[in-house]
């Protein structure tokens, strides 16, 4: 399942210049997002899993009206977990992330619900960095909303 | 080891203060200091439970201010920071430090100045313990809290005005309380209509933010009358720490807080006891659905069962089990770090008889402070001395 080959320092996918949707699989089988130095069993890091290419289901959502400096408002916000296919047998590998907003130009997120097909859509800035308290240059800013899988 | 008795408790008026986390620290320690009988430098520790008055106000280095404040020299002191369990953590410090022989006289004192901030710079300070995962997608603690409620009220069938009769027995309580916040009961129509935070939570769902501070003083059992009555002081009887995984969404069960089951664990078998044992407990009710889930891991309700106790009655001040007797967080107020030292506080007016008004059956009571959303957790039990 892992995408060794794909692992190298930039962490992107050539193809696009998108990066991938980075989790960790561990030699004992298990991924987990994010990515841990070890599992949570203890288990050594081998590899990495590109979730781009997993959708997921909704375990839950909600809608933060109040939301603090330099994040969208309102901020609708699911748990995903990713089906990971049948041969996966370790802990529900799931990720927090915005619901991505309508193409219509409206700027009003997805609706969603519990139980919904969505997928990983990449988003080259989720908050502004440095208007709230984290020093900007201490983490990363992009990353990954969902959108509605269409039936 | 040594038994730990409580000797001293106090806690200021939390609210919207004009006082600085300094000056609150101070109001709330003098205090404990006159309630035990002794004075600063009587004391071996000193400990300061506090989230981030650096990030609130740019004051750093207050353990050794408020020993400077109380003349506590040449006391050991070291503040102590695990986010909104900082009060539970605390406690655990100052009881080990006593139970250890390593101190004959502890102090606590926790305290949080929050107020003088907007709520979204309050909201994004606090935020800032998430992962960076989940901090760039703009998470913050309320939002947590909305997806769980979300998940538990599916999962377990539970109506969403079950919520709501939790802010309004905590209201109701803390209108006994005169070191709550809010003092004013509030109906569940006003708690249902009121804005939305976090869906499916509204306003009256969560904690206010605010000021205050609150202080204990420690000793060995051994020695606790040589300083108060002999119904004077309470026993910890048992205590226990631990944490869950740092992100949320990778508990197998997100509406099961393992912090809380681990340190109970910890806590209960420490104490002799089992849950069924416990008079009364003060729960880290941040957010509603927290009493909840609290009351399911401490092990007083089958899991999915907590909305019932509450819908049954069971849990209020005439109840089989009354929860938050001070009107908890969500009424008394969330001065970050003083929370959990002011639930230890409520707990001992309760096993000593000393609660007012507030006053019920207990001769045995449980505190569980709880640090981002489970992320860490003290779980204390108190006696009484007699």
């Amino acid at each position: 399942m892992s995408d060794d080959d794909a692992d190298d320092a930039s962490g992107t996918d050539d193809a696009t210049a998108e990066p991938a949707f980075e989790a960790a699989e561990y030699v004992d089988g298990t991924i987990t997002y994010p990515p841990h130095t070890v599992s949570p069993n203890g288990a050594e890091r081998v590899g990495t899993v590109d979730l781009r290419a997993y959708e997921g289901r909704v375990l839950t959502w909600t809608t933060s009206t109040a939301t603090p400096p330099g994040v969208r408002e309102p901020n609708t916000l699911a748990i995903v977990e990713f089906d990971m296919g049948d041969d996966y047998d370790g802990p529900a590998v799931r990720a927090l992330g915005q619901i991505a907003e309508r193409e219509d130009g409206g700027g009003e997120a997805f609706d969603v619900d519990i139980g919904d097909r969505v997928e990983p859509v990449y988003a080259d800035e989720l908050r502004e960095p440095g208007a709230g308290i984290r020093e900007p240059e201490s983490q990363d800013w992009d990353g990954f909303r969902f959108r509605p899988v269409e039936e | 080891m040594e038994r730990v008795a409580i000797i001293g408790a106090s806690m200021t008026r939390f609210g919207q203060r004009d006082a600085w986390v300094r000056e609150l620290l101070a109001e709330a320690g003098a205090a404990a200091l006159d309630d035990a009988g002794i004075d600063g430098d009587d004391l071996d520790h000193l400990y300061v439970s506090n989230m981030a008055s650096g990030e609130f106000e740019g004051q750093t280095g207050v353990p050794n201010a408020l020993a400077h404040d109380l003349a506590a020299q040449p006391a050991y002191t070291a503040r102590i920071d695990q986010t909104s369990s900082s009060g539970g953590a605390g406690v655990y410090a100052a009881w080990q430090s006593v139970a250890s022989g390593a101190s004959d006289l502890t102090m606590l004192v926790g305290g949080e100045k929050m107020t003088h901030r907007t709520t979204a710079e309050a909201t994004d300070v606090i935020a800032s313990l998430t992962h960076p995962v989940e901090y760039k997608q703009g998470v913050t603690l309320p939002s947590f809290a909305g997806l769980t409620a979300r998940l538990y009220l599916d999962t377990y069938d539970a109506p969403r005005e079950s919520l709501g009769k939790v802010a309004v027995k905590n209201h109701r309580n803390g209108v006994d309380n005169p070191h709550a916040q809010f003092r004013k009961e509030v109906d569940l129509d006003t708690v249902l209509d009121s804005p939305i935070v976090a869906d499916p939570l509204r306003l009256y769902d969560f904690c206010p933010i605010t000021d205050g501070s609150a202080a204990l003083v420690f000793c060995p059992e051994s020695v606790a009358e040589e300083y108060v009555p002999e119904d004077e002081y309470a026993v910890i009887s048992g205590i226990g720490g631990a944490t869950d995984t740092h992100v949320v969404h990778e508990r197998a069960d997100p509406t099961t807080m393992g912090g809380v089951v681990d340190s109970s664990d910890i806590a209960y078998e420490m104490a002799g006891i089992s849950p069924d044992d416990v008079d009364v407990a003060e729960l880290h009710d941040m957010f509603t659905i927290l009493e909840f889930l609290q009351s399911e891991d401490l092990g007083f309700f089958e899991k999915g069962e907590g909305w019932k106790a509450v819908e049954e009655g069971v849990t209020d001040r005439d109840g089989e089990l009354p929860i938050n007797t001070s009107g908890g967080l969500k009424s008394k107020g969330h001065p970050l770090g003083a929370s959990g030292v002011a639930q230890v506080y409520e707990i001992v007016q309760q096993v000593t008889g000393n609660a007012g008004p507030r006053q019920v059956e207990a001769d045995t009571g449980l505190a569980c402070n709880v640090g981002g959303f489970g992320n860490c957790v003290t779980t204390a039990i108190l006696e009484g001395s007699q």
